[in-house]
């Protein structure tokens, strides 16, 4: 087995649990992916990627299975802990609403270690800068985030989601909606962020092109991993 | 970004900040609410306050008085009064039943600042052909001016009260034709008179009492009233004025004398004030309520426009305390930067009000009381309610589930 950072076994989700309207929206999923893979996740619209997604970024509890980060066990873990966890090994990418606007782009790649030491300080600052530098948009370092295009909003997302240096970038997808040339440019930057530093990405999308340039897809339909 | 400021206060100043029109519309309405609670607060201070010192240093705050005579029939048996109707006697004037003793008791009390004793009966003040009925009250200046500031009073002369002296209200000098250094002839009932000096006339700031007022050398005044050696009362200040009554009530208990409080004699004054003071405690609360209910309207309205932000920032790591005390913080921010335009608000209208409303007779109509702990305390309240006023917005988004948020 290689370095692992990630385990599902078993993993089911299902909503109202109970109830008339008792939903399952995702069945005995097993799923691997080890340090410095990237992943392509596909499927056709409410197959349960983003589900899954939410689940492996510990932003939801799978109803049974279990999960395991990096050889940990998270079903065992408090509110508190996993907030930790998440902060600690995973950064994230999504479709809409990017930044939060009331900062600058230098601010916003800033902010998951400011949130994790309270306090802002000059190394913070430096690494925003190095790794804005390293999506190309050091020039828009102290723009304010609203004041950017589509494209640039989201590799300063990129650049944010490796702040905390994460094992794994979930990315819900992040190209869905940028015309061609922006998705390619932010997806190459991903691509090449992976190859550098090793770290494994998850990467929701509808762009079968874009997934055939990934390591490995994993198609989802019905809740159900397509063998 | 400051690097002495914690996250939690970079991103509520910044989302504070950022809601620019929200922001100041909020902090306006804050500040008039605080500008209203200081206004009102420091001119109604400054009101009673005036009133307490007028009517204070014109009358004594506790007088010790002769007990009523009463009249006590004859009985046949034990319990049986033989007559049906008993008439109230007529209240002759008398002296206090061993006053010295008395006066002696008073200045031992801790809570009593001065005592005097007085004398006061009806007389006729005689001029040519002019005579009016006064209140001749015999005094001992050096204690009776710490109790009545009749130098304060003075419009004409001086307060000098020798055996031959008199000081009249200013109406009765008017009514008389009488003016400082001239001679009155002071008749009691009993038919004794006496000429004396007018050394100074008084406007204790009321015609009637005015008209009737006369104050003579304790001396004087018993001779006059053929009581030599006699006092009708004793007036008394005390330390804390608002314990007037409750020191009235003991020393009645344990003394032979009646005791009468200015509170009690000034009964209707006392309902007004603690009337003014109830409405404008409710004033108070409910622009405090108001204020509060804005506060958490626009934070609750905020946390609905961010709730995607705030997902985001805690799939980032963010816990549920920091989300929590962001909005909390804002709530206070604004209750503490609203007060702060409010009270200068405020102290801006009492200045004009000052300036501009006077009383009848020209003088100001309350005085300008800008205390500072009138403004640090509207300050901190304004902070507390601020922060009790977002606990429910703050606690609604840290509640917010990161995945329905950023599904949005």
């Amino acid at each position: 087995m290689a370095d692992e950072i990630l385990r599902l076994e078993k993993v089911c989700k299902a909503y109202n649990v109970g109830l008339a309207t008792e939903t399952e929206v995702l069945h005995d999923i097993d799923l691997e992916v080890d340090r410095g893979e990237f992943v392509a996740l596909i499927g056709p619209s409410g197959s349960g990627k983003s589900t899954l997604l939410n689940i492996v970024g510990l932003l939801d509890r799978p109803s049974s299975g279990r999960l395991t980060i990096k050889g940990e066990d998270t079903a065992a873990l408090g509110d508190t802990e996993l907030t930790h966890l998440r902060g600690h090994t995973i950064g994230f990418v999504f479709q809409y609403h990017l930044l939060i606007s009331a900062f600058t782009a230098k601010e916003n790649v800033m902010m998951p270690i400011l949130v994790d030491r309270g306090f802002p300080s000059a190394d913070i600052e430096q690494r925003a800068l190095q790794l804005l530098q390293q999506v190309g948009l050091e020039k828009f370092a102290n723009n304010l985030a609203t004041n950017m295009s589509g494209g640039q909003q989201q590799r300063v997302a990129v650049a944010r989601a490796l702040a905390m240096n994460p094992d794994l970038v979930l990315a819900d997808e992040p190209t869905g909606n940028l015309d061609t040339k922006s998705a390619d440019a932010v997806f190459e930057l991903m691509r090449q962020v992976n190859r550098d530093s090793g770290t494994s990405f998850l990467l929701v999308t509808h762009n079968l092109d874009l997934a055939r340039r990934c390591d490995r897809i994993i198609e989802v339909v019905d809740g159900r991993i397509q063998p | 970004m400051n690097r002495w400021l914690p996250f939690e206060w970079i991103a509520a100043v910044r989302f504070l900040r950022e809601g620019r029109l929200q922001t100041l519309f909020i902090i306006g309405g804050i500040a008039i609410g605080v500008a209203v609670i200081v206004f009102m607060s420091a001119m109604l201070a400054g009101l009673e306050a005036n009133f307490i010192k007028r009517v204070l240093t014109s009358q004594p705050q506790i007088q010790l008085l002769t007990p009523d005579q009463i009249a006590r029939p004859l009985r046949n048996e034990k319990g049986v009064i033989e007559d049906a109707v008993v008439q109230r006697p007529s209240q002759r004037v008398i002296s206090i039943d061993q006053w010295p003793k008395i006066r002696a008791q008073m200045l031992a009390m801790p809570d009593v600042t001065a005592v005097s004793p007085t004398i006061s009966g009806s007389v006729l003040a005689i001029r040519g052909d002019a005579s009016r009925a006064v209140t001749l009250s015999g005094i001992e200046p050096e204690s009776y001016f710490k109790i009545v500031k009749i130098p304060e009073y003075i419009a004409a002369g001086e307060p000098r009260l020798t055996s031959d002296d008199i000081i009249i209200g200013i109406e009765l000098a008017k009514d008389l034709g009488a003016s400082v250094g001239d001679k009155l002839n002071v008749q009691a009932a009993s038919g004794a008179n006496r000429v004396l000096t007018i050394t100074g006339l008084v406007d204790l700031g009321n015609k009637g009492v005015n008209q009737r007022a006369a104050y003579a050398a304790l001396r004087t005044a018993q001779s006059l009233l053929a009581m030599v050696g006699g006092v009708t009362t004793i007036d008394m200040t005390v330390q804390d004025i608002y314990a007037a009554e409750d020191i009235a009530q003991r020393i009645q208990a344990s003394t032979v004398v009646r005791a009468d409080s200015w509170i009690k004699t000034n009964a209707q004054f006392f309902t007004a004030v603690r009337a003014q003071e109830t409405s404008n405690t409710l004033i108070r609360l409910f622009v405090g309520l108001s204020v509060a209910f804005g506060i958490a309207a626009v934070l609750i309205v905020s946390v609905i426009q961010r709730s995607k932000e705030i997902g985001i920032l805690r799939a980032m790591g963010t816990s549920r305390g920091q989300i929590l005390r962001v909005f909390l913080l804002q709530g206070g921010v604004l209750g503490f930067v609203g007060s702060l335009f409010g009270a200068a608000m405020g102290a801006g209208a009492l200045i004009y009000w000052h300036a501009v409303a006077r009383q009848a007779d020209g003088s100001e109509l309350f005085p300008l009381i800008l205390e500072r702990r009138l403004f640090v305390l509207t300050a901190l309240l304004a902070t507390i309610t601020g922060l009790l006023a977002a606990t429910a917005p703050a606690l609604r988004a840290a509640k917010l589930d990161p995945v329905v948020a950023i599904r949005g």
